[in-house]
C-alpha cells in the first residue's frame, strides 16, 4: 500500500485554508438563500389568501372614471369599486373574501330567466332583458352591512321589488317569498363545495318584500354587476345583513309560511329569519360596531343600518331581540 | 455537518420570511380591501404554524433519532409566541383601539376571544422562563411541568380557530387533527411508559 508522507503531497494540491472556508461560505449561502424562497412559497401557497387586484373584465373601474365621493351619501363616500368587486362572500366559489373574483368568473349569466311562482295570480317566468324592460333601474346609494363586522357604500343599480311583485298579483294567503340562488354545477358553472347545502335560499316577510327600499340589482356604479356581485340580478335589502341580499336569483316565489332560509338551516342558534342589522343584538359576534371597508378603526352601526325611519314601523310591537 | 450554529440561524431567517413577505405585500397595497381582517388573519395562522412545529419537535427527535433537534424547540416556541404578539397587538390596537371596556364586553361575550384570550396568555410564562437562567432556577423537572402549558395554548387555539369560522371548517379541522395527533402521541408515550415499568435487572438494558 502506497501511504503518502505529508512530504510527499506537493503544497500545491493542498486546498487553501481560505479556499476552504470561502466554499464552505458560500455553501451555506445558496441554502440560506434556497430554504428561504421554499419558506417564501410555502407561505404564499398554504398561509396568504389569493388576492387578485386587476378587475376581472380588464375594463377599467367605472369608479375610477367617476370619483367615488361623487356616488356617495352626505358624509359617506362610496367604496371603490375595487374593493366592492374584490372583497365578497359567494360561497358557492370559496369561502374567503378573494376566491369569488378569481374563481366565479365561470359563472354563465346569459341565457338567464326568474321564475316568479306560488301563490300569485299571474305566475311567469321572466327573461333578464325582459326585466330590464319591463323595470328601469335607477342609482341607489346603499349602505352594505356584512353580519361579519365590516361594511361598504355601494352605488347599486336596480329597480323596486314592489313593482315586479305587483305586475305577479299576489293571493291574500301569501305571507312571505323566498328567493333562491342558482344551483347548476354543470349549465351554470357554480361548483358544489360542501360549506352549505345548495342552493342559497333566502326569504321576506311580504311587506318587507314591498317596501320601496328593497331593490332588485342588475349592477354597481351603473355598469352591469360582475358575478362575484351576484349577476345578473340580485337582492338588495340595505336594512338587513349582507346575507339577505342572495346573489344570480332565479326563483321567487310567494308562500304561505315562514321559509328556512340557508344560514338559520346552517347555525339556527345563531342566525334569525329577519337579520335587520341592530347594533344592541350579538350575531356571531358583538354587532355594536363596524369596519368600513377603507377606513382605519370602526364607527358605530346604526339600528336598521340608518334605515330605521323608512322600515322600523314594518317591526312595530316585536321584541326585536326575539326576532332577530 | 452537525452545524448547530448555522441551522439555528437558518431557522431564524426562515420565521422571518412570513412577516417579511406580509410587509411586502402591505407596501404594495396587496392586503386586500380590508387589511386588518388580513393581517389578523395571517399573524394567527403563523402562530397556529409555530406551535405545531414546536410541538413536533419531541415526537420527530424520538422518531428519526435525532437528538440535537431539540436545540431548535425553543426558538419555535418563542417564533409561536412573537406571531401570538403580533395577533394579540393587532386586535388590542387596530381592531379596538386600546377601548379596555371593548374588549372586555368580547371576552365576556365571544367564546371565541375568550379562548383565544386562553392561548396566548398561557404562552407568556413560558416566554417568560425560556432563558437558560430560569430553567436553572426553576429546576428542570418543574420547568418541564409548567412548559406542558404549551399542550393548553395549541389545544385552546385551534378551538379559537374553530369557533371564529363562519362554516367552513376544513382549515380549523386540519390544525385541530395535526395537534390532536401530536398531543395524542405524548398521551401515548406517558401511557405505554408507565404500563412497561422497567426491568429490576439492570444487567440486559442496552443502551438506546
Amino acid at each position: 500500500m502506497l501511504i503518502k508522507k505529508p512530504g510527499d503531497i506537493k503544497s500545491s494540491e493542498i486546498t487553501d485554508k481560505k479556499v476552504y472556508l470561502n466554499r464552505r461560505l458560500f455553501m451555506r449561502g445558496a441554502v440560506l438563500a434556497a430554504s428561504t424562497v421554499a419558506t417564501g412559497f410555502l407561505y404564499r401557497r398554504l398561509l396568504a389568501p389569493e388576492i387578485d387586484l386587476p378587475t376581472p373584465t380588464g375594463k377599467a373601474a367605472p369608479g375610477s372614471q367617476v370619483a367615488p365621493k361623487q356616488w356617495g351619501l352626505p358624509g359617506e363616500e362610496a367604496t371603490p369599486y375595487q374593493d366592492i368587486t374584490h372583497y365578497n362572500n359567494f360561497y358557492e366559489f370559496g369561502t374567503d373574501k378573494y376566491s369569488p373574483a378569481r374563481y366565479a368568473q365561470k359563472l354563465v349569466t346569459r341565457p338567464w330567466t326568474v321564475s316568479v311562482e306560488g301563490l300569485v295570480n299571474k305566475p311567469k317566468v321572466f327573461d333578464l332583458d325582459e326585466l330590464t324592460r319591463l323595470f328601469t333601474p335607477e342609482d341607489r346609494v346603499y349602505r352594505h352591512r356584512c353580519v361579519e363586522g365590516w361594511s361598504m357604500v355601494i352605488p347599486w343599480l336596480g329597480f323596486p321589488l314592489a313593482e315586479l311583485l305587483k305586475l305577479v298579483e299576489p293571493q291574500g294567503s301569501a305571507q312571505y317569498v323566498v328567493f333562491e340562488t342558482a344551483n347548476d354545477p354543470k349549465g351554470r358553472g357554480i361548483p358544489q363545495t360542501d360549506a352549505l347545502t345548495w342552493p342559497y335560499v333566502e326569504g321576506l316577510r311580504l311587506d318587507e318584500a314591498l317596501n320601496p327600499l328593497a331593490i332588485l340589482s342588475t349592477g354597481i356604479y351603473g355598469e352591469a354587476l360582475l358575478p362575484q356581485n351576484g349577476a345578473p340580478v340580485r337582492l338588495v335589502v340595505p336594512w338587513k345583513y349582507g346575507f339577505k341580499s342572495i346573489k344570480s336569483v332565479v326563483r321567487i316565489k310567494l308562500v304561505e309560511r315562514m321559509p328556512t332560509t340557508t344560514w338559520v338551516a346552517e347555525v339556527p342558534d345563531v342566525y334569525g329569519f329577519y337579520s335587520n342589522v341592530n347594533p344592541d343584538v350579538d350575531v356571531l359576534r358583538a354587532q355594536s360596531t363596524e369596519q368600513r371597508i377603507g377606513d382605519w378603526g370602526r364607527r358605530k352601526t346604526q339600528p336598521f343600518n340608518g334605515y330605521a325611519e323608512q322600515v322600523a314601523h314594518l317591526y312595530d310591537g316585536m321584541d326585536l331581540s326575539y326576532y332577530h | 455537518m452537525k452545524d448547530i450554529k448555522f441551522y439555528k440561524l437558518a431557522i431564524f431567517v426562515n420565521a422571518l420570511v412570513p412577516l417579511a413577505l406580509l410587509a411586502w405585500d402591505w407596501r404594495r397595497g396587496q392586503v386586500g380591501a380590508n387589511p386588518l381582517d388580513f393581517v389578523t388573519r395571517t399573524t394567527g395562522t403563523l402562530t397556529l404554524v409555530f406551535l405545531v412545529l414546536t410541538l413536533a419537535v419531541t415526537p420527530l427527535r424520538k422518531w428519526t433519532g435525532v437528538q440535537w433537534l431539540i436545540r431548535f424547540r425553543r426558538m419555535l416556541g418563542l417564533y409561536a409566541f412573537f406571531y401570538g404578539s403580533l395577533h394579540f397587538l393587532t386586535y388590542v390596537w387596530f381592531d379596538k383601539w386600546f377601548d379596555l371596556r371593548a374588549i372586555t364586553q368580547d371576552v365576556v361575550r365571544r367564546w371565541f376571544i375568550l379562548v383565544g384570550m386562553l392561548a396566548f396568555f398561557s404562552m407568556l410564562p413560558l416566554a417568560v422562563t425560556s432563558t437558560d437562567k430560569m430553567i436553572k432556577r426553576l429546576g428542570g423537572k418543574r420547568w418541564q411541568k409548567l412548559h406542558r402549558l404549551t399542550y393548553l395554548s395549541a389545544a385552546a387555539g385551534v378551538t379559537h380557530y374553530y369557533l371564529l369560522v363562519k362554516s367552513d371548517t376544513r382549515k380549523p379541522l386540519a390544525f385541530a387533527a395535526v395537534v390532536a395527533l401530536l398531543l395524542g402521541y405524548r398521551l401515548f408515550a406517558s401511557y405505554t411508559k408507565r404500563s412497561k415499568p422497567r426491568p429490576l435487572s439492570l444487567t440486559q438494558q442496552s443502551p438506546r
